[in-house]
């Protein structure tokens, strides 16, 4: 059975502004991550979307790429996060203010 | 080989440039090595390059004998200008030879005197060190006069015109840390220049004249320019010859601008021997003859010239009359004399006029020089009765021996018996000089006379009137320096000089005994010489009524001084038996009749006091302190005062300062932007990307 388009924009637009809220709001690093990814999926799951009700398979690529480097940055986050939970103790993003200008 | 070549006439021109360069030369080698070879080398260099350059001119003139009409001798081509030319050549005729053998001739006895009279004079004046600079100025002064008597253009006559202009002020200044307050005598010497200059002058106004009408300045092309154009160019030929005029009356001491000359005796005695017999004065002269046929042109200017001259001669000697400088008398005699030659040569009398300053320079020389030898006979009376030999003198030591002018004629008195050589000499000197025959001066005058008397009556007059004037006041010298008793001891202790100066003395003599030959009436050789270069001359009858009345006033002139000094000699401080006599009008003769006065009131004082206004005001208060000062400077100032304040720092560095601190405020505001807060960040970026979003919708919807 065909789920229309719209449909599936519709939740990935829901789950893209979830992970925009999240980033914004919440002060744990781990779940503004976390965040990410749900935005990095909504995105995916928009690509896919339309890469299903167009011809060709540019999308289906690109959402590899997506998850490729979604994978690579959760490797490098992650790692960066343990180092400043160990330095600091604490994973609370507005403690991590010292760059400000 | 010079004899076939005389014969031929023309080849012996080729030496002419000698009689510059032979002089020149003795000056170049002196002055090379004068100094180190000593006085014997230095005068008898000087000496014989300058009667080499007499057997120079004695070859000109057997090459003239061939050749009667003279030659222009090209030495090189000097200036030239797009179609304006000079050549350097030398015009060898008649004229210039005769001019030629008279300055060399008596400048060789003229410099042989003084090689004697300048060794007693450096030492009588403390100065043997200046020997050889003395003959350097000598020689160079015979060289410039030749540049000018041989000259074949109004250009080359100049160079040698300012030549003898120089050396005069050299040697007037011989002495220059002497006379009054120590710098009298340069004074002289300037003052001869200054003079000098304003009748330069006048004949550079004339050469340029000449060049603007005629487009040359060779005299034979002038002149024939000018006689072609006849009534055309009357105007600008009068114009020319009164300028030329002026310049005459500065070289030759007329009025009136004779009044360097009697000064000019501050020089050493054969200085003015040199100057006032031989060369300088004879100049302007000699530049009026050159140029008779412009002033043939213009009678207006020839009238001029005769009537200055005349009024010269007799002004001249009136104040000749009153003086007591053995020297002066001599310089307003010459003034005086020069005065009848250039009346003879603006009536025309070319022939005359050059008869009498060839016999002129003969016996007014002898004059000169027989002066210097009584003048140095007084030194060395002074210096033995003063107790000691001349070397060794000081005058540091003993003020007195310095008070006593040696040149003073009140301080002589009975000399010819102590100087028989010297009183003969000047004896013969001063009769030819007042006109007493056969001597030359009697010919020569009476020549300008008799044409005097056919020519202008006027002039006539006054002129037999200055001959009388003349015989008187050489009386009355003669009578003081040579007769009566000696009025102090250095008259009486004074001595005849030696060999070395009383031989051109005695030469001199000969020459002035015989120099009427020349131009003897019936024979009127020198008629005939001149004549080959002189258009229109024609030979000056001998007139008995003019011949008898002037020597008969000459003869009443010598009586009278006989009768005023003569009878009963002067003593010493006795007032001039003519101060009773004339009263005031003595005075004046005495005090040069305060032309020199006049000319301080009328010329120099308000010159000077010009010049101090003009310096002091115009150019110190307006020109320097206000417009250079105040307009330039200040105004400079303010304006770059304005540009480094207002302009410079306040907009240029405000500017880049205000960029400064506009940045750095910026920075001070911006810099909160950055918190360091990711959310914050992050919350900038949705919405800028939602702006972008709107706008790029709200395009894509309109």
């Amino acid at each position: 059975m065909n789920v229309p388009v719209m449909y599936v924009i519709g939740l990935a637009s829901v789950v893209f502004t979830i992970g925009v809220v999240g980033v914004l709001i919440r002060r744990n690093a781990i779940v503004a991550f976390m965040s990410v990814e749900l935005m990095l999926n909504a995105s995916n799951l928009a690509l896919i979307a339309f890469a299903r009700s167009i011809p060709g398979g540019d999308g289906h690529v690109i959402v590899f790429f997506v998850i490729a480097v979604a994978a690579a940055e959760v490797a490098v986050g992650l790692a960066l996060i343990v180092d400043i939970f160990k330095l600091r103790h604490s994973i609370d993003v507005d403690e991590m203010s010292s760059l400000k200008g | 080989m010079l004899l076939s070549e005389a014969a031929a006439g023309a080849g012996l021109f080729r030496l002419a440039p000698l009689v510059i360069f032979l002089p020149l030369a003795g000056m170049l080698v002196n002055l090379a090595l004068g100094r180190r070879q000593g006085e014997r080398f230095t005068g008898v260099l000087a000496t014989s390059a300058i009667g080499l350059g007499f057997v120079v001119a004695l070859t000109q003139l057997f090459a003239l004998q061939g050749q009667p009409e003279g030659a222009v001798v090209p030495l090189t081509r000097w200036i030239q200008v797009g179609g304006f030319q000079v050549d350097w050549s030398m015009q060898v005729d008649t004229l210039s030879v005769t001019m030629m053998l008279m300055v060399t001739g008596v400048s060789t006895l003229i410099h042989l005197y003084a090689t004697g009279y300048m060794h007693e004079d450096v030492r009588l004046n403390e100065d043997p060190g200046r020997y050889t600079r003395f003959f350097v100025f000598f020689n160079l002064f015979v060289a410039s006069m030749m540049v000018l008597v041989t000259a074949d253009n109004f250009l080359m006559m100049f160079v040698g015109w300012e030549g003898v202009g120089l050396c005069s002020y050299l040697l007037i200044g011989f002495w220059y840390e002497k006379g009054a307050g120590g710098i009298g005598n340069a004074l002289a010497g300037k003052k001869a220049f200054i003079t000098n200059r304003v009748g330069d002058f006048g004949f550079m106004i004339a050469m340029f004249l000449t060049f603007w009408y005629f487009g040359s300045l060779n005299f034979q092309e002038v002149f024939h320019k000018a006689e072609a154009m006849g009534v055309a160019g009357a105007g600008v030929v009068t114009a020319i010859t009164l300028f030329l005029l002026v310049g005459a009356t500065g070289k030759s001491a007329q009025i009136p601008l004779y009044v360097w000359l009697p000064d000019a005796m501050a020089g050493p005695t054969p200085v003015s021997a040199l100057i006032h017999a031989a060369t300088m004065v004879t100049a302007g002269v000699y530049m009026i003859v050159r140029n008779h046929v412009l002033f043939d042109l213009a009678p207006f200017s020839s009238a001029v010239v005769a009537g200055i001259g005349a009024a010269t001669a007799l002004f001249a000697a009136t104040i000749a009359v009153g003086q007591y400088d053995i020297k002066k008398v001599l310089a307003y005699s010459t003034i005086s004399q020069l005065g009848f030659m250039v009346a003879a040569a603006g009536m025309g009398a070319y022939v005359a006029a050059m008869f009498h300053l060839v016999a002129h320079a003969f016996f007014k020389a002898l004059l000169f020089l027989a002066a210097g030898s009584v003048i140095l006979g007084v030194e060395h009376g002074h210096h033995a009765t003063a107790g000691h030999g001349h070397g060794e003198h000081d005058p540091a030591n003993d003020p007195g021996a310095h008070a006593l002018d040696p040149q003073d004629m009140r301080n002589m008195g009975g000399i010819w018996r102590r100087m028989p050589v010297t009183f003969v000499v000047f004896l013969i000197g001063g009769l030819a000089l007042a006109g007493i025959p056969p001597l030359a001066g009697f010919f020569s005058k009476d020549e300008i006379l008799a044409d005097a008397w056919l020519e202008n009556r006027g002039v006539w007059v006054v002129l037999t009137a200055s001959a009388f004037l003349t015989a008187f006041y050489v009386g009355r010298q003669l009578l003081m320096v040579f007769f009566g008793k000696p009025r102090t001891a250095a008259a009486e202790h004074s001595h005849e000089n030696r060999l070395v100066i009383t031989l051109p003395l005695a030469a001199l003599a000969v020459l002035t005994v015989l120099g009427g030959l020349l131009n003897l009436p019936g024979l009127h050789a020198l008629t005939d010489w001149l004549g080959e270069t002189l258009a229109h001359v024609h030979p000056t009858e001998f007139n008995l009524r003019v011949a008898a009345t002037a020597t008969g006033l000459g003869g009443l002139g010598l009586l009278l001084a006989w009768i005023a000094y003569g009878r009963k000699a002067l003593a010493l401080g006795r007032p001039d038996p003519l101060k009773r006599l004339l009263g005031p009008v003595f005075t004046g003769m005495e005090n040069k009749w305060w032309v020199d006065e006049l000319y301080q009131r009328v010329l120099i004082g308000p010159y000077v006091a010009l010049a101090g206004w003009l310096a002091e005001t115009v150019d110190g208060r307006f020109w320097h302190d206000w417009f250079h000062d105040v307009v330039l400077a200040g105004s400079f100032q303010k304006g770059a005062g304005w540009l480094a304040q207002r302009f410079d720092l306040d907009v240029i560095d405000g500017a880049a300062n205000g960029l400064g601190s506009l940045t750095r405020a910026a920075a001070g505001r911006l810099h909160r932007l950055q918190t360091g807060y990711v959310r914050n960040y992050a919350l900038a970026i949705l919405v800028g990307l939602l702006l972008m979003f709107g706008v790029i919708l709200l395009i894509y919807v309109s």
